[in-house]
């Protein structure tokens, strides 16, 4: 066997081994959430109002929880999608090249701050702030947190909106300023729907970032397990459940499973939101002809 | 045969920042005819082309000195429209660029940002250019199917179409040719023979040969500097400059 050899399956075993991780992890989540299903029918288990897991009966209905992560999320998305796409249109349209200089790596710095500390942030500034503004009983609530999550995700929506736009080949826009269009009919018309689908990747990315996130939810989102009747009251999205709850549920026992299968649920919300992504990006390139 | 004056550059200077791309140009373009602008790589033919419709404006920190009279009227003055400037001087660019859209969206694009709705008028005024780019017979059964199925040649000839469409006086082409193949170059040039009995050509390429084959006028451009400027067929039989002969004759560019 020749040295080359060895080197190609090196990398073939390191490149093979996210595939691994990959399916090991799920294997592992259904193989300790699906139980859960004995106890619970999944309809239930979905659509259930009560989340009482340490009750004796306990209730496993994690629809306060999911409608926390909606809520959370969607709040989070009126936040991200406008300052993200904005920032990216001015970056890519206006700014000139002095701004983009300080203004892409700042975003980028945004985007490297650890979530602890958005929460942290959210948790002693803008929770008791908002309190005081809003005349609310408490400030850790689903607002609070959408606020501070659409913040969180607005590098990753504006990141891949810039690359999306920045795709656009400059003859498109040369092309439409040539027939007599001026620069707002140009981005409208041309640009935009030319960066489209790059930029539906971007807000379903932003969501998928949004989705997933745990810590500064568990810290601003008041972690009530209830179904919220309005934005300004405490939730528990699915993340900041597994998390708090993770550590005193028994190994094995229908809590620990429920925790797993919300895992789950998670995980397949995400994997949708990515492979979307995936399909939407690649029809992109293909529309404006980069190939694959 | 009187020639009637379409275009007049007066001692135009332009630059790249402090770099000087073009050097005390001035010559005429003539209506109904068309005029090539030939020379080596680098010389600014493409920077020349793109004054005539402010197209270089798009590029940050550039500087034009002298005067381009569009019918007498200095098209760089303050209170000239360049909108309006664009619609009466259409473009048609190197590289093939229909927009990701319909056939029929991307000739009435021109039409569209002007705010013309009437759907009547956008059909006739499409079917009227796809005729006029000798496109219509290919595509008239596909109208509504995205442009970029099209081959490079028939894509060059619908962004000829959207030129068209707005009703322009004069169309500049900037080498239309040189991302195509030889049967579509040549379906390209017998097209632009005809179209300058309706419309004024300016059009830059690499090609002596097509310069030789579809102009009235050339311009003989090298490193920023207008060399020699005349009837095509004297620059090409008997240049009065030993440069534009060693440059046509092949000896370098």
């Amino acid at each position: 066997m020749g040295k080359s050899d060895i080197h190609k399956k090196i990398f073939a075993v390191l490149a093979f081994s996210s595939l691994v991780f990959l399916i090991g992890i799920t294997i592992v989540l259904f193989k300790e959430g699906l139980p859960i299903f004995r106890i619970v029918k999944p309809l239930n288990f979905l659509f259930g109002k009560y989340w009482y897991p340490t009750y004796d009966p306990p209730d496993f209905g994690i629809l306060p929880l999911i409608l926390g992560s909606l809520w959370v999320t969607a709040g989070a998305l009126l936040v991200c999608v406008p300052l993200g796409i904005g920032s990216a249109l001015y970056l890519n349209e206006l700014a000139g090249p002095k701004q983009r200089a300080f203004l892409k790596p700042a975003i980028e710095i945004l985007a490297s701050i650890p979530s602890i500390v958005f929460g942290f942030f959210g948790m002693v500034v803008v929770a008791p702030f908002l309190q005081k503004l809003l005349n609310i009983p408490v400030g850790l609530t689903a607002f609070t947190g959408s606020l501070i999550l659409g913040v969180m995700a607005t590098p990753t929506v504006c990141s891949i909106a810039e690359d999306a736009l920045s795709f656009v080949p400059k003859s498109f826009r040369e092309a439409s300023f040539a027939v007599g269009a001026n620069r707002w009919q140009t981005l409208v018309k041309v640009t935009l729907p030319a960066a489209g689908s790059g930029i539906s990747t971007a807000v379903i990315l932003g969501m998928s970032r949004a989705v997933g996130e745990t810590m500064t939810v568990l810290m601003v989102c008041g972690g009530a397990a209830v179904i919220p009747k309005s934005f300004f009251e405490p939730v528990r999205p699915m993340t900041a459940t597994i998390a708090a709850e993770m550590g005193e549920a028994v190994t094995g026992s229908p809590h620990f499973q429920a925790l797993f299968a919300i895992g789950m649920i998670l995980f397949l919300v995400t994997l949708v939101f990515n492979i979307a992504a995936e399909i939407i990006s690649r029809r992109f390139r293909l529309k404006l002809g980069l190939g694959r | 045969m009187e020639s009637e004056l379409k275009i007049r550059l007066e001692t135009v200077n332009f630059f790249y920042g402090k770099q000087q791309a073009l050097k005390d140009i001035s010559f005429e373009v003539y209506k109904n005819k068309v005029t090539a602008v030939i020379g080596p790589s680098g010389c600014g033919k493409s920077t020349l082309i793109r004054l005539f419709n402010r197209m270089n404006e798009l590029i940050p920190n550039t500087r034009l000195e002298g005067k381009i009279r569009l019918d007498r009227q200095n098209i760089y003055e303050p209170q000239v429209d360049v909108v309006e400037l664009r619609r009466r001087v259409g473009m048609v660019f190197q590289k093939p660029n229909p927009f990701p859209k319909s056939i029929f969206e991307n000739v009435s694009y021109g039409l569209a940002v002007n705010g013309i709705k009437d759907r009547d008028y956008l059909a006739e005024k499409v079917e009227r250019s796809l005729k006029d780019a000798a496109l219509w017979k290919e595509v008239s059964g596909r109208l509504y199917k995205s442009a970029l199925a099209l081959s490079g040649g028939q894509q060059q000839r619908l962004c000829i179409a959207r030129a068209l469409a707005v009703e322009p006086e004069v169309i500049l082409f900037d080498e239309p040719c040189s991302a195509l193949d030889p049967t579509a170059t040549l379906k390209i040039e017998e097209l632009i023979q005809r179209l300058k009995e309706k419309y004024t050509i300016i059009i830059v390429t690499h090609n002596m040969q097509q310069a030789a084959r579809i102009s009235d006028q050339t311009a003989f451009l090298m490193l920023g500097e207008l060399i020699e400027y005349d009837l095509t067929n004297k620059i090409f039989t008997s240049p009065s400059k030993k440069i534009t002969e060693d440059y046509i004759t092949g000896r370098f560019g």
